[in-house]
């Protein structure tokens, strides 16, 4: 049963009350171009992205609900498909912005007469205390406030109504793209401020429920764990008109039942569906399948330098020359992503992700183990997380399979969810283990922050390189026009290739399937749907 | 199987003087009255073939990826198709007829063996006995089962050992309730009063006039769980908690499979499906031989 | 054995219970404790430093012993608080109050329609055994409860829907063109009747109609050969064929004295059946999208959840030692032996 035909029927119910009330005010003949229902596997548990808790599918909110000073334009990839432009900085609440010619300060006019869904207009004010919130309510916002260099209150001063400054400790590439990921957005403070308390000064539990935004969608209702129902704002500011009407994002958590729901076109559009099914659906003329490469992110396979294999450079090259890479993209990555391997030595330019320098080679492999005291090989687990088993478990056997004929004998381990974040990331004490970190800022400095820094989170191998911790400090904020960025970012990648701390599998994409002719999707570096540019047939 | 040994100790308990040929003669007068039967326990002779020896007799490596191209539907070559990693699901289906006979039969005869003495031992002595175990299986039983099960596997590591013991305690109650009502309304009936007037002590009594009384309805109890502990296995596979990778698993393949379902790879989740129903189905029509096979009253 | 007697049985049965329940609160805490994994560390999110990750842990309580932390629990239970669900950003109570009856109504739908298919089957079985009927019956609901659920639910959604076209989108409890009925019961099947409203009733059905097969399939089995196997050991009793031999009508000592007795271990079954039913949903639930508490429970138990977990199980729990309670009641009523000699 398709929603054209449901739709028909409901319009010859007479619009009774059984339906959805603001199916009331529309002709059904324009139902279908007007609605979309797109569904994914996950669950939206906040409409707050401040809030401590709020998981990663719920960022779509913060997404389509409420404005940023700042965003990214687009850009048209060679397969056609658009994305997000990390260079190319866009205007959204900011109609304007100077920078300082050292590069602390940072004023933003305000556009005026935009305003927030209950007509107040946006203010200065209200950037204030949405940033003062961001960076005090602690947690993700708090952490990724500081990556743009944000981390207090004082560095936010409201100049006038609609001019807004902030003020940085020392000039950062890193800020104003920081200002264009989904946490720092703009909130209604008064509403906020009305449902406010002593206990709780930031209104997380009322935001938490009741989003306050100037976004271009509203939502019209929220079943928690069922399904979150967007209502277009006619009279959003902050870009041109989205294309559908009312969106309707179910949960579908059975990832067989959504590609049904896309084969029999009961639904719009399917968010991150597995690589087999993008395989396959990409040759059906009514499903159009967006495959994008994620940037700034790589699956990797991660010995552990803590423990004693592994602590031999030799050993963990060895075993970057035993991966089956070949294989592991057929089997596991279903051929669709950007291969990591099989690069040259020589770093002659900073992109990133890049191909590393090792291919499958068991001899190599062998020759290496042979230099160490590990001859004859040992015995090792290795893990991955549960929620990444589509791709991780394939991978994993061809590893098991592939290392074994070096002499490793390696044991499988799954790790389910709130388990992996502990072992794998904070306590940082699995040997061996696949791990899929991307950065949300383009930039390969910022990838090594993450990933190579002794203590950092994504840092799940303990590397600990005082040459890559002085570079990586000496880069992370330098302009990238700026003559030793280059050359700081090729040593980074020298040291990554000759360490290996973590191996380079391939770099994966993200797969969005359209249908009902449905158009416009774009990718963004936060990996959630943008709805609002999508477009009806 | 385990439940063999209490099934025949109670054809001895309660026909002491009877020959032994005529047990056997008895077995082949069930087998013939019930073609079905006959036919579980050849399933049976077959399943317990496979697991002794299937791993010798298979054509390939179960665990070896690429011993063909991936995701082939049935050939000559691969009787079953191949899996999306190339491996032979035929040498898989098969070599998984040990790990699932393990995991079904040693969690079914763990909460058997409790299950039944805890719930004997209330419905026979009551009072204080009862009300303790009666709230130890209440507070079991208080959970949904399967969820139980899922949070001793998430807590505690899901090993097959693991597995093992969440399905023989979410079991147990069943036998324990089970026990127990069946105990009790017999506890004082003529013959048990006879026994113990002969001087038997009470726990003779108990486990060798009552105990015999109570397996007809606890073979079934034992026949539908031996199905549930696999399927069970399966649930937590598809869940993401069964046995690690690789090692070939009915519940897990059929998990894996159901996802293929959809894309049209049929052969992954059908034949260890297949499989899969086989066993719960040879379980089940065995329970019901055994019944006949122990049932004083249908022996007369 | 007198009204009195049996009335006071059910009472002391009813004290009985309050033990149970102070286990359960126990058990229930320390097994969300012993679930592995750092809940601040998952909700604290991705880029989440040492830092963010205590002021979560502080924030969710966590850092205080755990006696305390168990203290707390109980005194928020009994002021009816049972904490936040952060998995789903709902307050536990509130989750629980809109999930249960969706999982209710497809638990019970599906004993109902199982019960009414079983029985039949189960009594016809029995008073033909060793026949072709025996055995078909046999065959039919062993075949039901050798697949595994998400196997048989996922399979009739493909032919039903996918293939066929028959069956809406397993997309939840309605089709998203309709709206909820207004709540009095939970049950959409029952509220969209007491509203009067048909045709919302007709998608609630079909939306319906697979999960409730896949799950009726699975519990056909235990039913019937349980009714089969109580109806045997009945038929082959003394007092049945005592009956017989005093010349009574077939069909009234299958019915009176046969069936009634046989009621009593089908009886007991049905709380097992209940409880592995509601166990079978948490898989069903995942394939059809459907909100109920399993699929609640299962993604509360995968990111250690406590609040979520602790409400789950205290409410199955609760509601099974009502339903355990209900089953003994009726085993005293309708049992004759039980209690004689007390």
């Amino acid at each position: 049963m398709d929603r054209r035909h449901f739709l028909k029927g409901a319009a010859s119910l007479g619009l009774g009350a059984s339906l959805l009330p603001y199916l009331k005010v529309l002709p059904a003949s324009a139902a279908t171009s007007e609605t979309a229902v797109v569904v994914f596997g996950g669950t939206i548990n906040s409409l707050d992205i401040h809030r401590s808790g709020t998981n990663r599918d719920s960022y779509q909110v913060a997404i389509n609900c409420y404005d940023r000073l700042v965003t990214f334009g687009t850009k048209t990839l060679d397969d056609g498909s658009l994305s997000y432009d990390y260079d190319n900085v866009q205007p959204e609440l900011a109609e304007s912005w100077e920078i300082s010619g050292d590069g602390t300060v940072m004023t933003f006019f305000l556009r005026k007469g935009a305003t927030f869904w209950d007509g107040k207009p946006v203010t200065a004010h209200d950037v204030k205390w949405s940033f003062d919130r961001s960076v005090s309510l602690g947690g993700f916002p708090t952490v990724q406030m500081k990556a743009g260099r944000l981390e207090s209150p004082e560095q936010f001063e409201v100049v006038d109504e609609h001019t807004f400054r902030i003020t940085l400790p020392f000039s950062s590439k890193l800020a104003l793209p920081d200002l264009a990921t989904p946490i720092p957005v703009v909130i209604n403070s008064e509403v906020a401020r009305a449902h406010a308390t002593e206990a709780d000064p930031w209104a997380t539990e009322y935001l938490h429920r009741n989003p306050a935004g100037s976004g271009a969608y509203k939502v019209a209702r929220w079943d928690a764990g069922q399904q979150l129902v967007y209502e277009r704002n006619e009279d959003w500011k902050g870009g041109a008109l989205p294309g559908y009407q009312r969106v309707i994002l179910r949960e579908v958590p059975s990832q067989a039942t959504r590609r049904a729901l896309l084969e029999r076109g009961s639904i719009t559009a399917a968010h991150n569906i597995p690589n087999k099914d993008a395989k396959e659906l990409a040759s059906r003329p009514d499903i159009q399948v967006v495959s994008s490469p994620i940037e700034n992110c790589i699956y990797c396979l991660c010995p552990n330098l803590d423990f004693e294999p592994f602590k031999d450079k030799r050993v963990r090259q060895a075993i970057a020359w035993a991966v089956p890479y070949e294989r592991i993209f057929e089997q596991a990555a279903y051929g669709l992503g950007v291969p990591t391997w099989g690069g040259s030595k020589t770093v002659d330019d900073i992109a990133w992700p890049r191909r590393s320098p090792y291919s499958t080679n068991l001899d190599k492999a062998r020759a290496l183990l042979a230099e160490t005291g590990y001859k004859d090989g040992f015995t090792v687990p290795l893990s991955f997380n549960l929620s990444h088993a589509d791709w991780a478990e394939p991978a994993a056997l061809l590893i098991q399979q592939s290392l074994a004929q070096i002499g490793i004998e390696v044991t499988i381990e799954k790790i389910p969810g709130a388990n992996w974040r502990t072992i794998a990331l904070v306590e940082k004490r699995l040997p061996l283990h696949l791990e899929n970190f991307g950065g949300w800022l383009n930039t390969p400095d910022y990838y090594f922050y993450w990933a190579y820094i002794k203590g950092n989170l994504f840092n799940s191998s303990n590397y600990n390189n005082a040459e890559m911790a002085k570079l990586v400090d000496d880069t992370l904020d330098m302009a990238m026009d700026h003559p030793q960025y280059a050359p700081n970012v090729k040593r980074m990648i020298e040291l990554a290739q000759e360490d290996v701390p973590r191996i380079p599998l391939w770099q994966p994409t993200l797969n969005v399937a359209l249908t009902n002719g449905a158009n416009g999707y774009q990718f963004w570096f936060h990996r959630q749907m943008d709805i609002r540019s999508l477009k009806p047939a | 199987m385990t439940s063999m040994t209490p099934g025949s100790t109670v054809a001895s308990a309660t026909a002491p003087t009877r020959p032994r040929s005529s047990y056997w003669s008895h077995l082949k007068y069930v087998m013939s009255e019930n073609p079905v039967t006959g036919l579980a326990f050849g399933l049976f002779a077959l399943i317990i073939l496979a697991a002794l020896f299937g791993p010798y007799l298979v054509p390939h490596d179960p665990l070896a990826t690429g011993v063909g191209a991936a995701l082939q539907p049935p050939s000559l070559a691969h009787w079953f198709g191949t899996d999306h990693l190339g491996r032979d699901v035929f040498s898989r289906v098969v070599v998984a007829t040990r790990l699932d006979l393990l995991i079904s039969v040693s969690a079914v005869a763990i909460s058997f063996v409790v299950g039944s003495v805890i719930g004997s031992l209330a419905g026979y002595f009551g009072g204080w006995t009862d009300r303790i175990t009666g709230r130890l299986v209440d507070t079991i039983m208080a959970f949904p089962l399967f969820v139980l099960a899922m949070g001793i596997v998430a807590a505690a590591g899901n090993t097959v050992e693991n597995i093992v013991y969440a399905t023989a305690i979410i079991n147990l109650p069943f036998y324990a309730r089970m026990a127990r009502a069946e105990v009790s309304i017999r506890r004082n009936v003529g013959y048990v009063q006879a026994a113990r007037l002969s001087g038997n002590s009470e726990l003779r009594v108990l486990f060798g006039h009552i105990f015999p009384n109570i397996m007809p309805p606890m073979m079934v109890q034992i026949s539908l769980n031996m199905g549930w502990a696999i399927l069970n296995a399966a649930g937590l596979s598809f869940i993401g908690l069964g046995v690690q990778p690789p090692s070939p698993e009915w519940g897990i393949m059929v998990a894996e499979g159901a996802n293929f379902i959809i894309s049209g790879e049929w052969w992954l989740v059908i034949f260890p499906g297949l499989a899969l129903m086989l066993a719960v189905f040879t379980f089940n029509l065995i329970g019901d031989g055994l019944r006949d096979l122990v049932d004083p009253q249908r022996r007369t | 054995m007198s009204l009195a007697l049996k009335a006071r049985k059910v009472g002391l049965r009813l004290l009985e219970a309050i033990p149970t329940v102070i286990g359960i609160l126990v058990v229930c805490f320390l097994l969300t404790r012993a679930l592995p994994g750092d809940p601040a560390a998952y909700f604290a999110g991705p880029m989440a430093d040492a830092e963010s990750i205590e002021q979560v842990r502080r924030n969710l309580g966590l850092d205080q012993p755990l006696p305390v932390q168990f203290v707390n629990y109980v005194t928020d239970l009994l002021t009816g608080n049972l904490g936040m669900a952060i998995s789903t950003g709902q307050p536990v109570v509130a989750e629980l109050a809109t999930r249960l009856p969706a999982s209710l109504e497809l638990t019970l739908g599906a004993l109902l329609l199982s019960f009414l298919i079983a029985v039949p089957l189960g009594v016809m079985a029995a008073t033909r055994p060793n026949t072709w009927v025996d055995h078909l019956c046999r065959f039919l609901v062993t075949a039901g409860v050798s697949l595994p659920t998400f196997f048989t639910g996922l399979a009739l959604m493909y032919i039903f829907y996918y293939l066929l076209g028959w069956a809406p989108a397993p997309m939840g409890r309605i089709d998203m063109m309709y709206l909820p009925p207004e709540t009095v019961t939970g049950f959409y099947t029952i509220d969209t009747l007491i509203a009067g409203d048909w045709e919302t009733f007709r998608a609630a059905i079909a939306q319906m109609a697979l999960p409730l097969i896949t799950l009726a399939l699975f519990t056909l089995a235990p039913i019937a050969r349980m009714t089969r196997a109580a109806m045997l050991q009945t038929l082959g009793s003394e007092f049945v064929r005592t009956a017989r031999a005093a010349g009574l009508n077939g069909r009234r000592v299958l019915v009176t004295y046969a069936f009634r007795n046989a009621l009593l271990p089908v009886v007991t079954t049905l709380g097992m059946v209940f409880s592995f039913l509601l166990g079978a949903n948490v898989l069903v639930e995942k394939v059809f999208a459907w909100p109920g508490i399993g699929s609640f429970a299962v993604e509360a138990l995968v990111v250690s959840d406590y609040a979520a977990v602790q409400g789950f199980v205290l409410s199955m729990a609760l509601l099974f030692v009502l339903l355990n309670l209900l089953i003994d009641v009726i085993y005293t009523l309708i049992d004759p032996r039980v209690g004689e000699e007390s």
